[in-house]
């Protein structure tokens, strides 16, 4: 079937029939071209997504406080909720099991000195958990930690920006900066691939905070960061069950969405990832079109090259060509010219996803698109397969045709 | 060589069924040179066709070497037409794409004949008819009687006991037509069976026998003195 004559035999037709195998070629090459841009630009979006979750930890719940809207208790509406202390360390003792770390975020805007230069930066009251929830990375020193917490120590951590603001090309590691009127020693300098602005924050014990606050115990925000094994649906009930035991401790109405707010970034995850799927599956469903198109196109190109062949085939069946060897040369030309059109199209798409690169991040948030290798190459071969079957048909019934009837035909 | 008994054959056209040709007798002995006549519509490229395994008759039976034709699949038939039978068209018949060669030489390829041992072979018939020197050529660049010495050639090569020629001299002048019926004389010469329709006196009368076609039945087959086409040339 694949002897030397036999090629001979495609090339030669191939060579006579140019603009019939560039058309069909093309039609082939295009339809995988746009299967494999497709997909790769999805799975472009679908990066950015992902990249944009790995920010922050997404197993963390953030906890806002509110003012109440129903009456409770004996308690009147428009009650402003105030997180304290004691709520930190019931919610610790209560969830152990949930619980990976908690910490508050006391959030004060404050104008920070360094000898000559000042500028105003928020600060950040919170405890050692913090730095796992925002996945702060550390350039040089050391995060807060429990003693600062306990000592109430004056240490603070500063963003990179807040470095290069104050110190210039200088080392702030053991300066000692003012913050608000109080004077902090320098521990650390942390980035954050959040954006300029969360390198423009001042982490500080949360206990100092509030000293400095005629010591207070009220804390403003609360984050937990709850155990990874959870998954979505533990993250959703340890959510529910917490929602339940703050209104009770607060004496808010259980019908009351006012009281405090929860953000769960396991369920905004959750929302994306759906959002991003249904996507996938639209453009899955365009480029599983674009293939059917392609397969349609090259029957379309077989049915007219077996009509436009028909005398021919007739001459060679008066002359002896069995039925299976019409069959052969019309198929095999078929499948040798979508394989080769077929993986020109994948490595082009390929290579034209990997050319933009991230280019298209900033209009279209569109990062790293590119398609995997097995995925492209299974829709080619998908393409060929039923390319071929779609050449069948129109071949079998070339291979039926009389002779007497084909060599009529002009 | 070929002996058909009471052959039938009649076309669907809609509802009305044509009936072309109405109880053929007729037998063939080797080395014969026949021409079957008759005007249009008298049924003689209807019986070339089923002589030709091209078509099917609808009764009657037919032996070809002693082989029965009959009830024959696809490929069965194209294997007896590739050994057996070289046809040669009114318009020729060459598959354009392809040199003068690689036409002669097709036949062979289905015999699954080797490429080198194809290609002597073909050259050999093609220096028989003399066109050794366009071997390379397309047929589109030959003249018509180069074209029908090509095809005749090709009908040659696989040495079928019978050669059929569909009015072969159909498109041709009057000279080239001689010399074609020529090179067809001289084959038949060689102890060749070959059967001739046509339409035309002249050639009719070149042949050895006429077989008189009327109606889709025999009405007159004659023994007749051969008119050499040499002497026209």
């Amino acid at each position: 079937m694949f002897s030397r004559d036999t090629w001979q035999e495609i090339f030669l037709t191939i060579r006579k029939n140019k603009l019939r195998t560039v058309l069909s070629g093309f039609t082939v090459s295009l339809g995988i071209l746009i299967f494999v841009g497709l997909v790769g630009l999805t799975n472009g979006l679908q990066n950015t997504f992902e990249y944009f979750f790995s920010q922050d930890a997404t197993n963390v719940i953030y906890i806002f406080p509110g003012r109440t809207s129903i009456p409770y208790k004996g308690y009147k509406s428009l009650r402003q909720i105030e997180f304290e202390n004691s709520d930190l360390e019931d919610i610790k003792k209560d969830f152990p099991m949930f619980l990976e770390y908690i910490s508050p975020r006391i959030f004060r805007s404050a104008l920070v000195k360094y000898k000559e230069e000042s500028n105003n930066y928020t600060t950040i009251g919170v405890d050692w958990g913090q730095q796992f929830a925002e996945k702060t990375i550390m350039m040089k020193g050391r995060y807060i930690n429990q003693e600062d917490v306990k000592n109430r120590t004056k240490n603070a951590v500063i963003g990179r920006l807040v470095e290069q603001d104050l110190f210039g090309s200088m080392n702030s590691m053991g300066k000692y900066i003012d913050v608000g009127g109080s004077v902090f020693k320098v521990v650390g300098v942390f980035q954050d691939d959040g954006g300029d602005n969360e390198e423009r924050q001042v982490y500080i014990p949360y206990t100092t905070r509030q000293l400095i606050e005629k010591n207070t115990d009220k804390i403003g925000q609360i984050v937990i960061g709850f155990k990874e094994e959870l998954g979505y649906t533990g993250a959703m009930a340890f959510q529910r069950s917490l929602e339940k035991y703050l209104k009770q401790k607060k004496f808010i109405s259980p019908e009351d969405e006012n009281g405090f707010f929860v953000r769960n970034v396991a369920e905004n995850l959750k929302q994306n990832q759906d959002f991003a799927g249904v996507l996938a599956i639209i453009a899955a469903l365009v480029a599983f079109g674009t293939i059917i198109a392609g397969i349609i196109g090259i029957s379309n190109i077989m049915v007219y090259v077996v009509k436009e062949r028909t005398k021919e085939i007739g001459i060679r069946k008066a002359i002896g060509a069995t039925p299976r060897s019409v069959i052969s040369v019309i198929l095999l030309e078929s499948v040798f010219i979508t394989t080769i059109s077929g993986f020109l199209g994948m490595i082009l798409g390929i290579a034209l996803l990997s050319s933009l690169g991230n280019t298209l991040m900033d209009d279209y948030f569109i990062r790293n698109p590119g398609i995997g290798t097995g995925l492209a190459i299974f829709a080619t071969l998908l393409l060929i397969l039923f390319g071929t079957l779609a050449g069948y048909v129109p071949a079998k019934r070339a291979a039926r045709i009389k002779p007497i009837v084909a060599l009529r035909d002009e | 060589m070929i002996e058909i008994k009471d052959l039938h054959k009649s076309y669907k056209m809609g509802s009305n069924s044509l009936h072309v040709l109405k109880g053929i007798n007729f037998k063939v002995e080797e080395g014969e040179l026949v021409a079957i006549m008759g005007s249009s519509g008298s049924g003689k490229s209807t019986l070339l066709n089923i002589l030709g395994m091209l078509d099917e008759a609808d009764s009657g039976s037919y032996d070809l070497d002693g082989i029965p034709i009959k009830n024959l699949n696809e490929t069965k038939a194209a294997n007896y037409r590739n050994k057996f039978l070289g046809f040669i068209f009114q318009s020729f018949n060459l598959i354009n794409y392809k040199t003068a060669l690689e036409n002669v030489a097709l036949p062979l390829y289905y015999q699954k004949m080797p490429r080198k041992q194809r290609q002597e072979k073909a050259m050999k018939y093609l220096e028989q008819v003399g066109l050794k020197e366009w071997s390379h050529h397309l047929p589109s660049e030959l003249s018509g009687g180069q074209k029908q010495r090509v095809a005749i050639a090709r009908a040659m090569v696989a040495e079928p006991k019978v050669l059929l020629a569909d009015e072969l001299t159909g498109a041709l002048d009057s000279t080239t037509s001689y010399e074609v019926m020529e090179l067809i004389q001289n084959i038949n010469d060689q102890g060749n069976t070959i059967l001739v329709v046509t339409h035309e006196p002249d050639i009719a009368q070149m042949c050895k026998r006429i077989v008189h076609l009327k109606d889709g039945v025999i009405v007159k087959d004659e023994k007749i003195k051969q008119v050499r086409a040499k002497a026209h040339v």
